[in-house]
């Protein structure tokens, strides 16, 4: 296979397997460039990228921006402030701008779910969903399923503990079906307030102790807790939070000698992991976020690349 | 679309002899293999770079270094389509200052060796890049000579040549294929 069968990347619902597969494979090749000294390939020249992120973020937008450029596509950032948006556009009017502007992909962040589907249905232009509200951030999981295989060497069999704030968490939705897919083993663990209803629907395993399915872990994955939303937040306090959720050395010594820490980031140190765990060689924040280039530049390269304008083959 | 093997044009014993030979213009050309290393474009580039290492190491007595290259990034046809397999490129040795001879299978339009220019040069500035391919099949698109050709073969734009290599196809041969009509 040498193609996407999709066009988009809204959710991980869009990806096969092999696509998948494809995306991790092709995310190797980009690796080695981003060790290069010149880390610029001539790629994508030519083709506009917008990102357009109507909700703040700095590493997820960063990431993309880097990786248009690094194939040398003309990358164009676009914030919520400073877009016709605040001056009351609808988002069909803002995709039909960007259409008639002729871009060839953009990027969404938005904090509404179902907002990358919107701007896909309005235009011809690919859509990548960078983050939509407590949905999908499909790109964050192909870059950690990205970082596992590197580390582990492997998927298939892996059991990935998900801990945090399960319910409003968009790593999560998209990372537990991205680990199905592959045939890993996806736990969620919280406390039951931030659990959603029904996590078999999320088709992963539940739990509520860590410290009761730490041992069987290859992978513990922390999540942020919203400082953010800190007001009514589900649990007595964040020290609480970190006695019970928290990864910290003890926690480390009691897992398997080979299990790793993952982190989207940003962290709260103290909080989901102590800075001992975070600054510790069983720590792989810093590998995902190397690896987001990469996976961004394979996500480019293989929606952009192989498209028929017309033109004989 | 059906083809037919019209010609073999070099067996396996040309095929070494040709590079035997080549290996020793690349050695005669440059004064020996000091400054010298080889880089195939995959994948049959790479199998005949290093089966030319292998020869220059023999006659001079000292390994010479070989890397690959996969250009699939920097072709100029990316908007028509995609590589059907990207590999890794791998570069194990310093290109500055060094002279590269890019080695290929076969030399056609001139836009793989193009790209394989462009590709180099980010790794570096070397001092210079010479080109060696196993068959010269000609038509090129872009001003582009090798220096070091194991057989020129004239053919038509509407034909194909094949490169077999006992280390990716299990055979060593050169054919010329044309098409016929598919009832």
């Amino acid at each position: 296979m040498t193609a996407l069968s999709t066009r988009h990347i809204m959710t991980m619902d869009d990806l096969t397997t092999d696509d998948i597969m494809l995306i991790l494979d092709t995310a190797d090749s980009f690796a080695e460039v981003n060790e290069r000294r010149i880390k610029k390939l001539p790629t994508l020249r030519g083709r506009t990228v917008v990102n357009l992120f109507l909700e703040p973020s700095t590493r997820t937008r960063t990431s993309f921006e880097i990786a248009a450029k690094r194939l040398s596509a003309d990358a164009i950032n676009m914030s919520g402030s400073a877009s016709a948006t605040v001056k009351g556009e609808s988002l069909r009017d803002t995709a039909a701008t960007l259409s008639a502007m002729a871009c060839d992909l953009i990027v969404v962040r938005h904090a509404y779910a179902g907002a990358p589907q919107i701007l896909a249905e309005c235009m011809d232009t690919h859509v990548v969903n960078g983050g939509d509200g407590m949905h999908q951030h499909p790109t964050q999981a192909l870059l950690d399923l990205y970082t596992i295989r590197r580390r582990a060497g492997r998927l298939e069999g892996l059991t990935v503990g998900i801990v945090g704030d399960i319910s409003h968490s968009r790593v999560a939705g998209s990372l537990v079906p991205a680990l199905r897919k592959v045939g890993a083993h996806p736990v969620v663990i919280a406390p039951p307030t931030l659990l959603p209803a029904r996590p078999d629907v999320l088709g992963a395993e539940a739990a509520t102790s860590l410290d009761d399915v730490l041992p069987g872990l290859d992978v513990a994955y922390m999540l942020r807790i919203q400082m953010e939303r800190a007001e009514g937040m589900p649990f007595p306090s964040l020290r609480e939070y970190a006695r019970f959720y928290g990864m910290n050395a003890e926690r480390l010594a009691a897992a398997r000698p080979e299990m790793f820490v993952m982190h989207p980031g940003p962290m709260n140190r103290g909080v989901e992991v102590s800075s001992e765990v975070a600054d510790s060689p069983r720590s792989v924040v810093l590998d995902q976020v190397n690896a987001g280039v990469a996976v961004r530049m394979a996500v480019m390269y293989l929606l952009l690349g192989g498209e028929d304008h017309g033109a004989a083959a | 679309m059906a083809y037919r093997t019209k010609a073999v044009v070099m067996d396996g014993p040309a095929i070494d002899r040709a590079l035997t030979r080549i290996a020793h213009e690349i050695l005669e050309a440059n004064s020996g293999s000091g400054a010298l290393a080889l880089v195939g474009i995959v994948t049959r580039g790479t199998v005949v770079a290093t089966r030319l290492a292998e020869r220059i190491e023999r006659i001079e007595g000292s390994p010479v270094p070989v890397g690959t290259l996969d250009i699939s990034f920097y072709r100029d046809d990316v908007a028509m389509r995609l590589s059907p397999e990207v590999h890794r490129t791998d570069i194990p040795f310093d290109v500055e200052e060094r002279t590269i001879v890019l080695v290929d299978d076969v030399l056609y339009t001139g836009r793989t060796i193009r790209a394989a220019m462009d590709a180099i040069m980010d790794y570096g500035r070397p001092r210079s890049i010479q080109l060696a391919v196993l068959v010269d099949r000609g038509h090129r698109e872009l001003p582009i000579r090798a220096d070091y050709v194991g057989k020129n073969v004239p053919t038509a734009r509407k034909e194909r040549v094949t490169v077999m290599l006992s280390d990716v196809d299990g055979a060593n041969s050169v054919d010329i294929q044309e098409e016929v009509d598919s009832e």
